[in-house]
This record gives structure tokens, C-alpha cells and sequence, in this order.
């Protein structure tokens, strides 16, 4: 059983799968983006401790925390635009699966650094006369951020290799041009190969620095 | 003379239990007063409703003339933007420093200025340098608090109050987390305060430095003030139970050497 | 006015959406089969994939080189590639390398075998670490060889202090097993995509779908909290 490699293919489709790879690089980089941007609201409000604000915000953590997010992306690429008044393509329905994903993971993780930080640094803050924003931006977040930023880099991992998800429901990224390359092609070896390949090229460093970082905090602190 | 802060029927309660059961005080101007009492008494939690980092439940606190919060149905109310502002006139000194680990010294200093009183680069700047100085240690200005001594981390913090330039300055029990001897710094750099006409509250166990620098004491117990006066009255002759109780538990302070002027 | 029927949604039917659940509870017992093959994949995955896990760890830790950086780097490459490219080199290409054909069901348990194992190996590696050097120098001192202390002493503590991370690693697993929908294992979501193709009630199925992996997740996810804070009580725990 001799199997002959070859990934001549593969490279004569090498701007089709940097087409590919651009689109997973903007789903991921979208959803990133939003989801740390709203995951610290949600975050902030399950931290606030009121209840008008907490049981809201927790029951949607919940609810995206426990669902498998490929199922997400199908209800709102096939469910999703029955009961909404507009059309939904297959990157909008992708980027607001992994989007809400993200800011439920994320919400977490910045609730987690919030109560990482003592009492007695919002109290100081607090007596030189600091409103409660002006304490979470100053004094509470820049120390919180650098604690989570491990968590947040492992996150943005795991985001990126669910944007491979998108690809079933035909958002053109680097899964999706393999798929279809491949079948053309009839090269599913290579191609999948390939495919994986560059997911750990581009994922692979960040891990790396993820554990820098998770070090260099150990020292730290 | 009016008085700088005023202080009247101050209660404070958390849930069932009653902390403070009326209080009144009167603080003049470069005044400094001391308050005493066993762990529990009310003494830190009085002080701590002076700026309102908690909420008085009753009572009124009048600084510098101004009543702070407003009279609705029979109870008073207060508005977090008007208390934010009150604590900016307010210095507080904590137990624990509270120095903010992810800025230098000479920032931590800067921070108020910048943040609240919403100053000018250069201003922050000068009052930073001004105020590290007063307290000795602008050779240390761009020392983050992690790579500060206990003693001079509390001093940083003194300075970060002192550069909001505060009518009035409160200690809560600024040298009780301080190992023994780091605890000499920070009362000379208080006493020097106090000395400079600085109007002055204090929470503390050190009653030799009360006696050195109190001009009024408070012995409280239980909520209430039991006994007031100059520290030799109160320190050395109580006429209350309580306080010759208290004071028997601390008999081993040390008077300071009779001064000769 | 009536909407004339038709597969887009329109902005009329938007709002005068008629929900209709009983289509659905109609093919449950297919949803429930659907369940059931999720539970034995994600099952069969983690009965291979824990103890795979261990032995990868071990060879990481205290492997000579020549075994200790490739077993790295694939440890590596499994948790940084998308389980779904995973998932098609297993069922498409792998086949054709090897001249064996593989059902959509013995892929999955492979794929997440693997896929797992090399998270559980990370898991073992932080709870074998995590455990204070002094219990090695105290079992060498009493005579020990490096199994026996691995074997008496470390791993029964690192054990029990992996357990809420193992727990959460199966929860992502069993999310993870969703994509076997894609090549034709007939697991909840692949179950739910034929009903909704069939009854047109696409909302109410995978609303029912969701909601039957929540209620599964969710349960678990409880009894993990439960156990990491009586956990906790007794001692620490290690995070993934």
C-alpha cells in the first residue's frame, strides 16, 4: 500500500486557499473584536452583584456555554431568519454564533479578573474621589487585563479554529476551499493535510506566547 | 470659629446590627483628633462614614459648611456624584496601603490630580514631586509599590492624599499592618503633618504617639463616644471604666519624654 | 392579507410566525436516538482518550528526547488544528492512505480519541506538576523508584485534583462531537437536520435541539461546580 504524495495541486489552488484563509482571518478577527468588546459588559454585569442585571446576563452565559456552537451557527444560519425580519448570508449567521460565543466565554473570564482584584483597590480609588467608571477604567481593569490576557489568548485559539465551523454552512473560508478543492480536485489528502498545516502555522506561535505569558505572571506574582 | 467638619447624631447600622449610635463631633481647623477604642467599637467605621466610603444610616455630616445629602421624607439622601465630589476634599490613609501595584510611586501620586481633579500634565507632575518630597521619598519616584518597603509604601499613599490637597485627612490605622519597626516612619511623617497645621483624624493603637500628637481624644465603646478631652486627661487620668479597662489592656505605652519649649 | 407560502422568509411571515412544536415532538424519539449516538461517541472518545492521555504525558514528562519532542508537537498539532479538519483526514483521506474503508462512526471515536487525548495530556501533565517536589524526595527517600512514586504517590493526588478539569475537557468534548453530523453519523444535530428538511419546521427543531444539549450540558456543568467547590474545600484543584 504505497500511497504517492502529492501536493502539486494544493499549490496550483494557492490563491484560492489564501482567499480561504483571509476569510477565516476576518470572521475570526470580527468575532474577536465584538465578543471582548460586549464580553465585558456581560462580564460587568454578572459582576455588579444586581440582581436586574445579573440574572440576564448569567442565564445567557449559560445558555451559550452549554450548547455546542456548530449547533449555534445552524440555528441562526437555518432558524434564525424565520422569525428575524431580514436575510441572513452565511457570514453574518457564522460571525453571530461565534460572536455570542465569544462574549459568554469572555464575560467570564473578565468577571473572574474583576474579583481577582482586591477590595481595598476600588476603596483607594473611591477616596481620591474616583466615580465607579473612573475606578474600572484606572485602577480595577489595567491590572485585571493583565491577568486575563493569557485567558483571552487561549480563547482567541480556540476562535479561530471554530471558524472552521462556518464552513458548513458555506462561508467561503480556508475549510470551505478545501472541501470544495478537494472534491474537484479529488486530492483529500493533501488538501486536508494542508489545511491543517496552516491552522497550526498561524495558531501555534500564539500558544507560544500564551505560555510566556502564563509564566511570566507566575513570576509575577 | 466655624468648623471644618461637624459631625452630628452619626448612627450607622449594618442590617440588624447597630455600629454607631449617635455621634457628634466638632473639628476645627489644623486640629487633630484621635479616636481609641477596642477592635469593634465603631472607631474605623465612624471614620470611614466621614468620606462615605459607607453610608451613614442617620445623622448628619456638615463639611466645611456644607451639609452633605438632601432631606427626603425625614430621612436624608445622597447622590453617588456628590459624594464622589466630597471625597475628593476628603484624604483617607488605609491599613493596608491600597497603592496601586500597576503604577510608580511618583504615578500613583500623579493619579488623583489627573484622574479627578482632571489637572494639566505639568501641574500633576509638580504636585507629584511636591508631595513624594514631603514625605521623603522622591528618590524612590519611579519605584513600583511592589519594590517599596511596608513603611514607605504607606508613605507613598499618604503622599497620593495629601496631593489632592484635602481640607481634612483621615488614618485608618495607617501602621497596623506595618512590621515594628517600619512603624517609626510613618508616625514621623504624620506627626510632621500635623505639625505643618494639617486638620487630622486618626484611628490607631498607638497611644504614646496620641499622647505626642493628639489635640483632642475620643474613647469609644460600643457606638458611642464614652470619654473626650486633651490626650493627658483621657490617656493618663480617665475617669470612665471602660476607658481605665482599655487602657489597662494597653498598659505598656510608652509616654514620650517631657518636652521642654 | 395572506402570505403566499414560500421557502424565504418574508418580512409579513416574520411577524405572524406560527410556532409549531408538535411536528417536532411528532420524530422525538428520533432526537432521542440522535442524543444517544452523541453520548456513545463522546463516551467511547473519553474511554480511549483518558488513558491515551496519561501514557502521552508521561512520554512528555519524562521521555528521552528523541520521544519527548515529537510527542510534544503532535500534543501540540492536535490542540491547535479545527477538530473538523481533523475529523475529514480521518474519514476522507485516511482511507484512501491505508486502502481500509471507515464508517462515519469509527472516525469520530477516532478523531476525538485523539483529539481529546492530547487535551487530557495537558490536564495530567499540570496535575502530575502541580504536585509539591517534596513528595518526591520523601518516596525516594524511603526507597522508591520513579514508577512506584508516580504509581503510590503522585498520580493519586494529581488525580483528584484534575477532576473538574477532566470534567469540563469532557463537556467540550461532547460539544465537539456535533460536527460527526457532517459526515452522515446520525448524532443529535445530524437528526435534526433531517427533520427540519423534512417538516419545514426548521426554527422549532433546532430550538429543540439546542435545548435537549443545554438541558445534558448544563446538568453537568452544575454537578462540576458542585464538585470543584467540595473539592476545593478539601484541598486545590488545577485548571486546564
Amino acid at each position: 500500500m504505497e500511497y504517492a504524495w502529492d501536493f502539486s495541486q494544493v499549490f496550483a489552488n494557492r490563491a484560492l486557499l489564501w482567499q480561504g484563509l483571509q476569510n477565516t482571518l476576518i470572521l475570526g478577527f470580527t468575532c474577536l473584536v465584538l465578543g471582548l468588546f460586549f464580553g465585558l459588559f456581560v462580564g460587568a454585569a454578572r459582576f455588579s452583584g444586581k440582581g436586574w442585571l445579573y440574572y440576564p446576563a448569567t442565564a445567557f452565559v449559560e445558555v451559550f456555554r452549554n450548547t455546542p456552537v456548530l449547533v449555534q451557527i445552524i440555528w441562526f444560519f437555518f432558524a434564525f431568519p424565520i422569525i428575524a425580519p431580514f436575510r441572513i448570508d452565511a457570514f453574518t449567521a457564522a460571525a453571530l454564533g461565534l460572536t455570542l460565543n465569544t462574549v459568554a466565554f469572555s464575560s467570564e473570564i473578565y468577571r473572574a479578573g474583576l474579583q481577582s482584584i482586591a477590595k481595598g483597590q476600588w476603596e483607594a480609588g473611591k477616596a481620591l474621589g474616583m466615580s465607579y467608571w473612573e475606578q474600572m477604567r484606572r485602577i480595577v481593569l489595567p491590572q485585571a487585563i493583565r491577568r486575563m490576557l493569557p485567558a483571552f489568548m487561549n480563547r482567541a485559539v480556540e476562535l479561530f479554529k471554530m471558524t472552521s465551523l462556518a464552513s458548513v454552512i458555506a462561508y467561503g473560508e480556508l475549510m470551505h476551499k478545501a472541501k470544495v478543492v478537494s472534491t474537484i480536485a479529488f486530492n483529500p489528502i493533501e488538501m486536508y493535510t494542508a489545511v491543517a498545516l496552516i491552522f497550526f502555522a498561524v495558531l501555534f506561535p500564539m500558544t507560544i506566547v500564551v505560555r510566556r505569558f502564563e509564566k511570566r505572571n507566575d513570576v509575577g506574582s | 470659629m466655624t468648623a471644618v467638619l461637624r459631625i452630628e447624631e452619626l448612627h450607622k447600622s449594618f442590617g440588624e446590627l447597630e455600629v454607631l449610635k449617635g455621634i457628634d463631633l466638632s473639628v476645627q481647623k489644623g486640629e487633630v483628633i484621635v479616636l481609641i477604642g477596642a477592635s469593634g467599637s465603631g472607631k474605623s467605621t465612624m471614620l470611614r462614614c466621614l468620606n462615605f466610603m459607607e453610608i451613614p444610616s442617620g445623622g448628619r455630616v456638615v463639611l466645611d459648611g456644607d451639609v452633605i445629602g438632601h432631606e427626603r421624607n425625614g430621612q436624608r439622601v445622597y447622590n453617588e456624584r456628590e459624594l464622589t465630589k466630597l471625597r475628593a476634599r476628603v484624604g483617607m490613609v488605609f491599613q493596608h496601603f491600597n497603592l496601586f501595584p500597576h503604577m510608580t510611586a511618583i504615578e500613583n501620586v500623579m493619579e488623583g490630580p489627573r484622574t479627578v481633579l482632571k489637572l494639566g500634565a505639568d501641574e500633576c507632575r509638580r504636585r507629584g514631586e511636591k508631595y513624594l518630597g514631603k514625605v521623603g521619598l522622591d528618590w524612590k519616584a519611579d519605584a513600583f509599590p511592589a519594590q517599596l518597603s511596608g513603611g514607605q509604601q504607606q508613605r507613598v499613599a499618604i503622599a497620593r492624599a495629601l496631593a489632592m490637597e484635602p481640607e481634612i485627612m483621615l488614618f485608618d490605622e495607617a501602621t497596623s499592618a506595618l512590621d515594628p519597626e517600619l512603624v517609626g516612619e510613618v508616625l514621623e511623617t504624620m506627626k510632621a503633618l500635623a505639625e505643618e497645621g494639617m486638620t487630622m483624624i486618626i484611628v490607631t493603637h498607638e497611644l504614646g504617639f496620641a499622647y505626642a500628637v493628639a489635640d483632642k481624644v475620643l474613647f469609644l465603646s460600643q457606638g458611642r463616644i464614652l470619654e473626650q478631652g486633651t490626650p493627658a486627661d483621657v490617656l493618663t487620668h480617665p475617669k470612665e471604666e471602660g476607658t481605665k479597662n482599655f487602657l489597662r489592656g494597653h498598659g505598656t505605652f510608652r509616654l514620650p519624654e517631657p518636652q521642654i519649649d | 392579507m395572506q402570505c403566499p407560502p414560500t421557502l424565504f422568509p418574508t418580512k409579513a411571515r416574520a411577524m405572524g410566525y406560527e410556532w409549531d412544536f408538535a411536528i417536532v415532538f411528532r420524530d422525538f424519539d428520533l432526537l432521542i436516538l440522535g442524543l444517544i449516538n452523541t453520548l456513545k461517541v463522546t463516551g467511547l472518545a473519553l474511554l480511549f482518550g483518558v488513558p491515551l492521555g496519561l501514557i502521552l504525558a508521561l512520554l512528555r514528562l519524562y521521555g528521552a528526547w528523541p520521544i519527548r519532542i515529537p510527542v510534544g508537537l503532535v500534543i501540540e498539532f492536535l490542540r491547535t488544528t479545527p477538530p473538523i479538519a481533523q475529523l475529514f483526514w480521518f474519514f476522507f483521506a485516511l482511507p484512501i492512505l491505508i486502502g481500509v474503508e471507515i464508517d462515519p462512526f469509527r472516525a469520530a471515536v477516532l478523531t476525538f480519541s485523539l483529539q481529546s487525548s492530547a487535551f487530557f495530556a495537558e490536564v495530567f501533565r499540570a496535575g502530575i506538576q502541580s504536585i509539591d517536589s517534596g513528595q518526591w524526595e520523601a518516596s525516594k527517600a524511603i526507597g522508591m523508584n520513579r514508577n512506584e512514586t508516580l504509581r503510590r504517590v503522585i498520580l493519586p493526588q494529581a488525580v483528584k485534583r484534575m477532576i473538574p478539569a477532566f470534567l469540563e475537557r469532557a463537556i467540550e468534548l461532547m460539544k465537539t462531537t456535533t460536527l460527526v453530523s457532517t459526515i452522515s453519523y446520525a448524532d443529535l444535530l445530524y437528526q435534526a437536520n433531517n427533520i427540519a428538511q423534512t417538516t419545514f419546521r426548521t426554527i422549532e427543531v433546532y430550538t429543540v435541539a439546542a435545548t435537549m444539549y443545554f438541558i445534558v450540558m448544563f446538568a453537568c456543568s452544575i454537578a462540576v461546580r458542585r464538585l470543584e467547590k467540595r473539592l476545593a474545600r478539601s484541598g486545590e484543584t488545577v485548571v486546564n
